[in-house]
């Protein structure tokens, strides 16, 4: 018993439970009190947060800044002694290659939940007519797809930029390991609130959650906006954490032009997360007391406007789309030298580029609006900034075709995926321009064709990435290599999957197929491609499943693989043993030299061991 | 920070500190300002029926516990501890009045209740975030006194109260931009 005690996530989970009911009992007595009756959805998120708030405090989140408060000292994280082996992953951990790994498995454990869910309504979708669900269980399972997913992709970015952006810079940890652990550790029971929306009754609003309809839905809208709005505080907090780090602990000689490319992507996305996460936060806030206290934000009736909500939601839920490709297309010019063995081509442009694609994103959300009625003088402006989207994301296109030209190219399994995020990439952003453009977007707007596209830029700028970075760094990571045959499997039975459901979806959406929508008329014709669909999102399951299976067994039984697997000149690569020491650097202090992407050039050095430039410290 | 030993490695954490808070301050802002883009989009030129007499009353003393703010991280800044602590009490003390004044009567005798229209939504959630934020940085100056009245603060060494003088200006920021939009701006 104490030792599934001593595991800090049970015990977590116990004490959430635990504080889930004393809020809602709280509430219960308090209203009582008022002379006020039983009402279930108050409830439920007041229970909701102060359950979250439990969950933190079992699991220890609070103890180091209440010791701090109380006037104590408190150790330096790295001062810390941590339990050793597995055990440690699952508790309160300060050191950042642990929070990263934590990051990556939630992730991952949200990418099946996610994938899983949209495979139960791509059954339902194979033929017309209703078979499995009903209208509220779509509705819902549609729209925990698109959370989860989305809570995934944040937790699977924050899982890379946490492991890898402090070694990749030189640093001994991130700036602040306590907030560090903390903005993981909050996003747990986010999650578990996101999800048992699914046991109070669903929602019917798909993730955008628009008003009026989420105003008076089922209660379960309650429980995904607590979700959505505890995970955004640890998207916010972990982006300040990333952005401190980039600025503020680089290796002596990393001026900000040297660094690697892809801690020039994370600091650009986490300047977006950091800022416009509040704006989704507030505009699920806004309707979370609209519903419990009748306040009139969104509702007509009521003097207000359910306009303002699309623009709050979509100022950041466009930029948020840039959150999740711009670590992923920083993975891509990271890796894509080391395999071709030739200099990033541009390099400052690509660095400047995703500060361009940041900097844009903010001016581009009302073309998600196009067609629900803002105000017909805005529209022109809007599809302007967001095609000149397109220019800084051209840049990295030519920059890519550029330094593969004449490589010598290498193909391992992460670069596989390299080349495969390029090809989808760039399909998801040649079909973006249409929807961009207002005479096109009014046809196309909520069908089908939006759903291709969408994930098309998703595929190709988050999940094709984010594979190619585990397949890369594995070996940092445990020591050992992924096994290449079933990482060729994987990528050659999800990328022609894939590739299949997103033309098959932008065909029938061109054709007039809605989005959204549980049925559809047999007449129409679209049996046959929405089985082909469902059958290849099936494939991608079972690709996924693999590569899944490759991930554990490779950790036991995988080539033993200590030294600079790929060749890279990055200092996590070129100065330090894998798998990573517990305290990075220590001891090998290392200073810069060179330019991070000169590969072929003779005789020429990134990044030295302090003591064989004859500079000793 | 014991195990902090030289001023160099101090000097470097007090920067990382200082970036991380002000980095809070600009997320933090664009919350505010997403409530403020609210008022404007619902009510645009409307101004609320509000107590004007009680508004300007709360304003001036929000104003003036950021000036003994001020004056608390000066005098730490100077050493004198009894000095510190007397300001860190008067600061608290408005700050407390303020928060008495906005929930105890403005939302007490406002002419329209939380669920009566836009003007009401508008109201109620604009002071009640800026409230919370008041509670928020009370609590924090109650830790600061508290260890303050342990001695835990140097004429070098006082990030807290630092930080803490910086949240409590940021939110006096924040009421000098809601204020004329809640209270002064647009015809009844």
């Amino acid at each position: 018993m104490r030792k599934i005690w001593s595991i800090g996530l049970i015990r977590a989970l116990i004490f959430q439970i635990l504080g889930s009911a004393i809020g809602a009992g709280l509430l219960g007595l308090i209203r009582l009190a008022m002379g006020l009756s039983w009402k279930t959805e108050p409830a439920l998120v007041v229970g909701g947060f102060i359950g979250a708030i439990f969950f933190m405090i079992g699991i220890g989140g609070f103890s180091g800044w209440w010791k701090m408060a109380m006037g104590e000292d408190v150790p330096e994280a790295h001062d810390v002694t941590e339990p050793e082996g597995i055990r440690r992953y699952f508790g309160f951990s300060l050191d950042h290659k642990v929070i990263g790994i934590q990051y990556g498995i939630l992730s991952m454990v949200l990418l099946s939940v996610g994938g899983s869910l949209a495979l139960i309504f791509r059954t339902e979708l194979a033929s017309s007519g209703l078979q499995i669900l009903d209208f509220v269980q779509f509705n819902t399972l549609v729209g925990l797809h698109g959370m989860v997913l989305i809570a995934s992709i944040l937790m699977g970015v924050a899982a890379m930029g946490n492991y890898v952006v402090p070694l990749m810079i030189g640093a001994e940890d991130m700036a602040f390991p306590r907030l560090n652990a903390f903005s993981f550790w909050i996003a747990v029971p986010a999650t578990v609130l996101l999800l048992s929306a699914m046991l109070f009754g669903g929602f019917e609003t798909g993730w955008t959650a628009y008003p009026p309809l989420s105003v008076r839905g089922p209660m379960g809208i309650q429980l995904f906006f607590a979700g959505v709005y505890i995970v955004g505080w640890s998207s916010i907090l972990g982006a300040l954490n990333l952005i401190v780090t980039t600025l503020k602990m680089r290796v002596k000689g990393m001026k900000l032009f040297v660094m690697p490319i892809f801690a020039w992507a994370v600091l650009a996305t986490s300047i977006i997360s950091l800022t416009a996460t509040q704006l989704i936060g507030l505009s699920f806030q806004l309707v979370m007391f609209e519903r419990l206290l009748g306040m009139g934000f969104f509702t007509p009736s009521n003097g207000g406007n359910p306009i303002l909500f699309q623009h709050l939601f979509w100022f950041y839920s466009h930029p948020a789309v840039y959150i999740f490709v711009l670590p992923g297309l920083g993975i891509i010019s990271e890796l894509l030298p080391v395999f071709v063995r030739k200099p990033l081509f541009g390099y400052k442009w690509v660095a400047m580029s995703s500060m361009g694609i940041a900097l844009t994103g903010y001016l581009v959300w009302g073309h998600h609006m196009f067609t629900s009625g803002i105000e017909e003088y805005l529209r022109v402006p809007f599809m302007y900034s967001t095609l000149l989207v397109a220019v800084p994301t051209g840049v990295k296109f030519f920059s890519w075709v550029a330094t593969l030209w004449q490589g010598k190219l290498r193909f391992p399994v992460p670069m596989l995926f390299i080349l495969g995020a390029i090809i989808v990439f760039l399909i998801g952003g040649l079909t973006g321009p249409p929807s961009g453009t207002v005479s096109t977007d009014l046809h196309l707007h909520d069908t089908y064709y939006i759903v291709g596209h969408f994930h098309a830029t998703m595929f190709g700028g988050f999940i094709f990435p984010i594979f190619a970075a585990i397949y890369y760094w594995y070996p940092k990571i445990t020591g050992r290599k992924m096994n290449d045959t079933l990482g060729k499997i994987h990528f050659y039975l999800m990328t022609p999957a894939f590739l299949v459901t997103s033309f098959g979806q932008m065909q029938i959406g061109m054709l007039g197929m809605r989005r959204r929508i549980a049925d559809y008329d047999p007449t129409l014709g679209f049996d046959t491609s929405h089985l082909i669909i469902t059958i290849a999102g099936y494939l991608i399951g079972v690709s996924v499943l693999i590569f899944f299976i490759n991930l554990i067994i490779s950790a036991k039984r995988g080539e033993v693989a200590t030294g600079n697997v790929w060749q890279s000149r990055s200092p996590e690569w070129s100065i330090l043993p894998s798998p990573s020491p517990v305290h990075n650097y220590k001891g090998m202090p290392f200073e810069v030299v060179g330019e991070p992407y000169d590969y072929g050039l003779e005789g020429s050095n990134y990044v030295l061991p302090v003591n064989q430039t004859g500079q000793a410290d | 920070m014991s195990s902090i030993t030289s001023s160099a490695q101090y000097q470097k954490k007090l920067a990382i500190n200082r970036l991380g808070l002000w980095l809070f301050f600009a997320s933090d802002a664009f919350m505010f300002g997403g409530l403020l883009v609210a008022r404007f989009y619902l009510l645009g030129n409307r101004r609320l029926e509000l107590e004007q007499t009680l508004g300007l009353i709360v304003t001036v003393v929000l104003l003036v516990s950021s000036f003994f703010m001020n004056r608390a991280e000066v005098m730490i800044s100077k050493g004198n501890q009894k000095g510190f602590q007397r300001s860190i009490i008067v600061t608290i003390v408005l700050g407390i009045l303020f928060l008495a004044g906005v929930v105890g009567v403005e939302w007490q005798t406002a002419h329209f209740q939380v669920n009566e229209g836009a003007q009401g939504a508008v109201f109620y959630m604009m002071t009640g975030m800026h409230a919370f934020h008041v509670l928020t940085g009370i609590i924090f100056l109650l830790i600061v006194y508290r260890n303050g009245l342990k001695g835990k603060y140097t004429a070098e060494k006082h990030y807290a109260v630092e930080a803490s003088a910086n949240y409590w200006h940021f939110i006096d920021l924040v009421w000098i931009i809601y204020y004329p939009a809640l209270y002064l701006m647009g015809l009844i």
